[in-house]
């Protein structure tokens, strides 16, 4: 029997609701509003009322309106057919829905229940298996898709059947297991799992020890992120954030993708889901949009749903990376998400934290980062999340709490600077004040001395350190003026210069320089570097400097050409010539 | 307000406060508009049987056996092609002495389109303006806010760009108007003889203020009309946003809400994007662009209005004046359309974003010049060219009286280029250099 309640207040999305019977945290309701049902969650229990966040409109409401509860959480549908998919926070699939209008209370269905697959089993009669075992495949685009042992299983279990290879449907039974009592469970493609807890049906995780590529110079070569870490760009907007997560969506070197449009322009997600069509994977030959799934609440759409769109997000890469897939998942912006924990806890009234935002922010931050990682699967097969969000900073200013408190939690710091922006200095990652704590990873030093070259590590460590000193040089010429220092600060700043024009800045717009994969930037970097380790002697700062910005004016054409392609070679050539200039 | 068979109605207010009041009444609905005293209100909290009303003009002279009557409905407005060429006030009345408008009843401020069956914007807004075209590239679909500090022109320059936008209808949504500034818009909208493409919601600094959270949701709600139900181009000029916000830091003040940054609501960017994300490009080849006024508090945007502000819309266009030229100057830095990549080199010439790119970047290091100038040091050769292009660069193109088409901007730009630097100092890639330099 389902707890019933009657609404007994409302502030905005924020309903007060008398209850009748036994109700959980986070448990789920319907608000009946005419005939429409409003999904509703519940936030807090106090005595016999509920507070209940709306994910919807709470216009018409009224007190007395009746509530039905559920007996479950939030929950995503897992099952082939979630890639390609446009969703909302609650898992609605927006294609299916009619008109031009979201209309209120509509709730339809993240899987297609007609479509055939054509399914292969990998486990036999007899084998003992237990949550997220393999017990068949699918084909899903491109990908191969494992059709597991529900999440929500407990202990061991017997296959008893498994359906023989041929053509079925999400809902047909693949699969009967029985438990340690002896009781028959069914097993279909299709598993449900409260996106508010961690999938731990793996054997262990341990520290990641591979690069994931993204084809951004900056990223890959100065502050790399590891398979199954975590990392974070904050900004203030008009920073290029959004430039630069599309593009790591683009090109980073994963199976899946997932993408949390959170709170963030509608425009936005028509960009990812017009253009992701048409885009070829640079890893697979195959489009963009088979290994993309976009759960997207925009800005506009009803607040409470913001939150449960990043955890809707990440429970599918969950169940992604339980199939021994590598998955990528982006969230913007993360800020959008506390601001809506905010909203939510002000309407409570509970006293506030730091800028209005609730107490437990930090934790509830911490416990979503903590939920990516690389883990190894019960059958020895590894699988990984990689997650990376953007902090909107209020102001630009990253000493306010969202900001803090990712900080402890994410090991990548990618810092989008005003002033590199303004500029037009992009990305306008700032090199010296982002930091990837991978690199002090022994496993993932090896990595690269193995993958890239010996020694890689430092020769970054060298690059980083031309750039710092470049910026102290600037800052004295700045101080004594273009006369007023020796040469040799012109030319360290100019070394820095070109290590930031050549190498550092990159053009997401261009076909080609959009992305550069890892051996072409050892190339550009050894290049580049080469050219810092030498001594010049110019004759005044003016030759010093038209000589830098010939050589950059060079490697940048360098940059738009297809590597080691005939113009690319050419432009070499007057690279060397100009080196050949100043030879010593 | 014409009055309806079963209308409630109660004589007992237990609080009032200067924009809300309380009572005890039931069968409320959220969101309902009432009357209290004849001020129109609207609900926006019940705790049991206890509402709170928002007073639109205020509750001065309200007192406590007012008279509150319940309607029923949220805000509506009445649409239909009528609503071409008129003005109103922020509750849909006619201002402008003509008649009420006949037409069908919507809800203000309703639901929002379905992200899946929006378009991409790809139609280019043209201006005239090189500070916008070249630099910001306008977008139909768009939803970008001019950002000026009080003494800039920026109700002139929104009302030139409107007159020059290539759409169907123009609405203006002013709050907190200045009467003078009121009959500027309607001056330049009859004397551009373009009043029938024109509807207005005016809400002037003599009105209430929390009458102008009105203003937005009539506007939007006349700009879906035009854009869905007719498939038009409807451009939709809100000015000024920094009022509309302090309204609401107004109301939510007076509910006891515990404020966030700048005293604004904890919920102002949800606010604020209830609005702009009205922006949208539709399938049926209706448009809604957004152009609003921000105004600043000597240009800090770090500010919660502007701050949010920016994290919403697709850009912004940043005003300022400049001492070299002489002119107010659209801020190259500053200023930025997000959307511009879909129409540079696709709608317009293919040397668009790359000569914008190289423009913008030699004016960065012309400031860096004049820091240098400033500090009191020596100039070199490439100092002293830079500052005579940021010159030249800022009255023929950045100047907001610049009036030409995007393809005389950036002939301009390459002849400007040209004339200061070398090709390697602009860093353009060699094949628009070999097709369009101008030694």
């Amino acid at each position: 029997m389902k707890s019933t309640g009657k609404v007994c207040g409302i502030v905005s999305n924020l309903v007060t609701v008398q209850i009748y019977g036994p109700v959980s945290e986070n448990e789920l309701c319907y608000i009946k509003l005419d005939g429409t049902d409003l999904l509703a969650e519940v936030i807090k229990v106090n005595g016999d009322k509920a507070s209940v966040q709306v994910f919807e409109s709470t216009r018409g409401l009224k007190n007395g309106d009746n509530v039905e509860f559920l007996g479950k959480m939030l929950e995503a549908t897992l099952g082939p057919g979630l890639l390609s998919s446009v969703y909302d926070g609650l898992q609605n699939n927006l294609a299916t829905m009619t008109g031009v209008f979201l209309k209120r209370g509509e709730y339809t269905d993240p899987i297609d229940h007609s479509k055939i697959w054509d399914f292969k089993p990998l486990a036999s009669p007899g084998d003992e298996v237990e949550a997220a075992g393999w017990l068949g495949e699918v084909t899903e685009g491109w990908l191969p898709h494992k059709i597991m042992v529900p999440f929500s299983f407990r202990g061991q279990y017997t296959v008893k059947e498994v359906a023989p290879e041929g053509s079925y449907s999400v809902d047909q039974v693949i699969a009967v297991l029985v438990d340690g009592n002896g009781v028959e469970h069914n097993v279909t493609m299709l598993q449900k799992w409260p996106v508010k807890l961690a999938v731990k049906a793996y054997r262990e995780k341990p520290r990641p020890c591979r690069i994931m590529e993204t084809g951004v110079r900056v990223i890959d070569s100065f502050d790399p992120i590891a398979e199954g870490g975590t990392g974070f760009i904050p900004g203030p907007f008009g920073c290029g954030k959004t430039v630069l997560q599309h593009a790591i969506a683009k090109q980073g070197e994963a199976d899946v993708i997932v993408m949390a449009a959170c709170g963030e322009r509608a425009n936005e997600v028509v960009e990812i889901f017009t253009e992701f069509p048409e885009l070829i994977d640079p890893h697979t030959g195959r489009y963009l949009m088979e290994r993309t799934t976009i759960i997207c609440n925009t800005s506009n759409m009803p607040v409470a749903a913001r939150e449960a769109s990043v955890y809707t997000a990440m429970t599918i890469c969950e169940y992604y990376r339980a199939m021994g897939l590598r998955c990528l998942l982006l969230a913007d912006s993360t800020s959008r998400w506390a601001q809506a924990l905010r909203e939510m806890s002000n309407r409570m009234e509970e006293l506030p934290g730091a800028d209005a935002f609730p107490v437990d922010l930090s934790s509830i931050i911490s416990n979503f980062y903590s939920r990516a990682g690389l883990v190894v699967l019960n059958n020895g097969n590894t699988g990984s999340v990689t997650f990376i969000g953007t902090v909107s900073p209020a102001g630009g200013n990253l000493k306010e709490p969202v900001t803090e408190s990712t900080k402890k939690a994410a090991r990548c710091f990618y810092a989008l600077e005003q002033n590199r922006a303004d500029q037009k200095r992009y990305p306008a990652v700032n090199p010296i004040e982002s930091y990837s704590k991978y690199l002090e990873y022994p496993e993932i030093k090896e990595y690269l001395d193995r993958t890239v070259m010996k020694g890689w590590v430092n020769m970054v460590a060298k690059a980083k350190n031309y750039v710092r000193k470049g910026k102290e040089m600037s800052e004295q010429i700045n101080i004594l003026g273009d006369d007023g220092v020796p040469m040799s600060y012109h030319e360290s700043f100019w070394k820095s210069e070109l290590i930031d024009f050549a190498f550092l800045q990159q053009d997401a717009f261009d076909r080609v320089d959009a992305i550069c994969p890892i051996g072409r930037q050892k190339y550009m970097l050894g290049l580049i570097l080469d050219i810092c380790d030498k001594h010049f002697s110019f004759e005044s700062f003016e030759v010093c400097r038209s000589w830098f910005k010939e050589v950059i004016n060079v490697l940048r054409q360098m940059n738009y050409c297809e590597f080691e392609s005939s113009d690319f070679l050419k432009y070499k050539g007057q690279l060397d010539n100009l080196l050949a200039e100043n030879g010593n | 307000m014409a009055t309806k068979a079963f209308q409630r109605t109660y004589t007992q207010l237990q609080s009032i406060t200067k924009a809300t009041v309380s009572l005890k009444a039931s069968g409320v609905s959220n969101d309902e508009l009432a009357t209290v005293d004849g001020k129109l209100a609207q609900v926006v909290k019940t705790k049991g049987d206890n509402v709170t009303l928002q007073v639109f003009s205020g509750t001065e002279g309200i007192p406590t056996d007012s008279e509150v009557t319940f309607l029923g409905t949220p805000p509506t407005l009445k649409v239909s092609d009528e609503l071409a060429g008129r003005f109103f006030n922020a509750y849909g009345k006619p201002i402008d002495g003509g008649p009420e408008i006949e037409g069908e009843e919507r809800e203000v401020g309703g639901p929002s389109v379905n992200p899946f069956r929006r378009r991409q914007p790809s139609e280019i807004i043209p201006t005239g303006i090189a500070g916008i075209d070249l630099n910001n590239t306008l977008v139909s679909g768009q939803k970008i806010p001019f950002f000026a500090d009080p003494d800039q022109p920026y109700n002139q320059v929104m009302a030139d760009v409107a007159m020059r936008a290539d759409v169907d209808k123009i609405i203006l949504g002013g709050m907190g108007l200045s009467n003078d500034d009121y009959l500027f818009f309607r001056h330049e909208f009859e004397s551009a003889g373009a009043l029938d493409k024109i509807v207005c919601f005016i809400n002037t600094t003599e009105n209430p203020p929390v009458e102008r959270l009105l203003i937005p949701d009539m506007a939007l709600a006349a700009a879906e009309y035009f854009a869905v139900d007719k498939n038009e181009k409807v451009l939709v000029l809100l000015t000024d946003m920094t009022l509309y916000a302090d309204a609401l830091s107004i109301v939510s003040n007076r509910m006891d809400q515990i404020p966030s940054k700048d005293s604004m609501p904890g919920s102002l960017y949800s606010d604020l994007a209830k609005i702009y994300e009205k922006a949208v490009q539709l399938p049926e080849g209706g448009s809604i662009t957004i152009i609003a006024v921000t105004t600043l508090n000597d240009g800090d945007i770090t500010h919660a209005i502007p701050d949010n502000t920016g994290y919403i819309t697709e850009g912004q266009l940043f005003l300022r004046a400049d001492s070299d030229s002489g002119k107010v100057i659209v801020d190259p830095f500053r200023s930025l359309s997000r959307l511009k990549q879909l129409v540079q080199g696709k709608k317009t010439r293919e040397d668009h974003s790359q000569v914008m790119n190289a423009g913008v970047r030699l004016y960065a290091d012309a400031q860096n010049a004049k820091t240098k100038l400033e500090n009191g040091f020596d100039l070199s050769d490439y100092d002293l060219r830079c500052l005579d292009y940021a010159k030249e660069y800022a009255t023929r193109l950045l100047s907001i009286d610049v009036n030409i088409n995007t393809e005389e901007m950036l002939d301009t730009a390459w002849e400007i280029f040209g004339k200061h630097f070398s090709t390697a100092e602009t860093g353009i890639k060699q094949q628009f250099i070999d097709k369009y330099w101008k030694a």
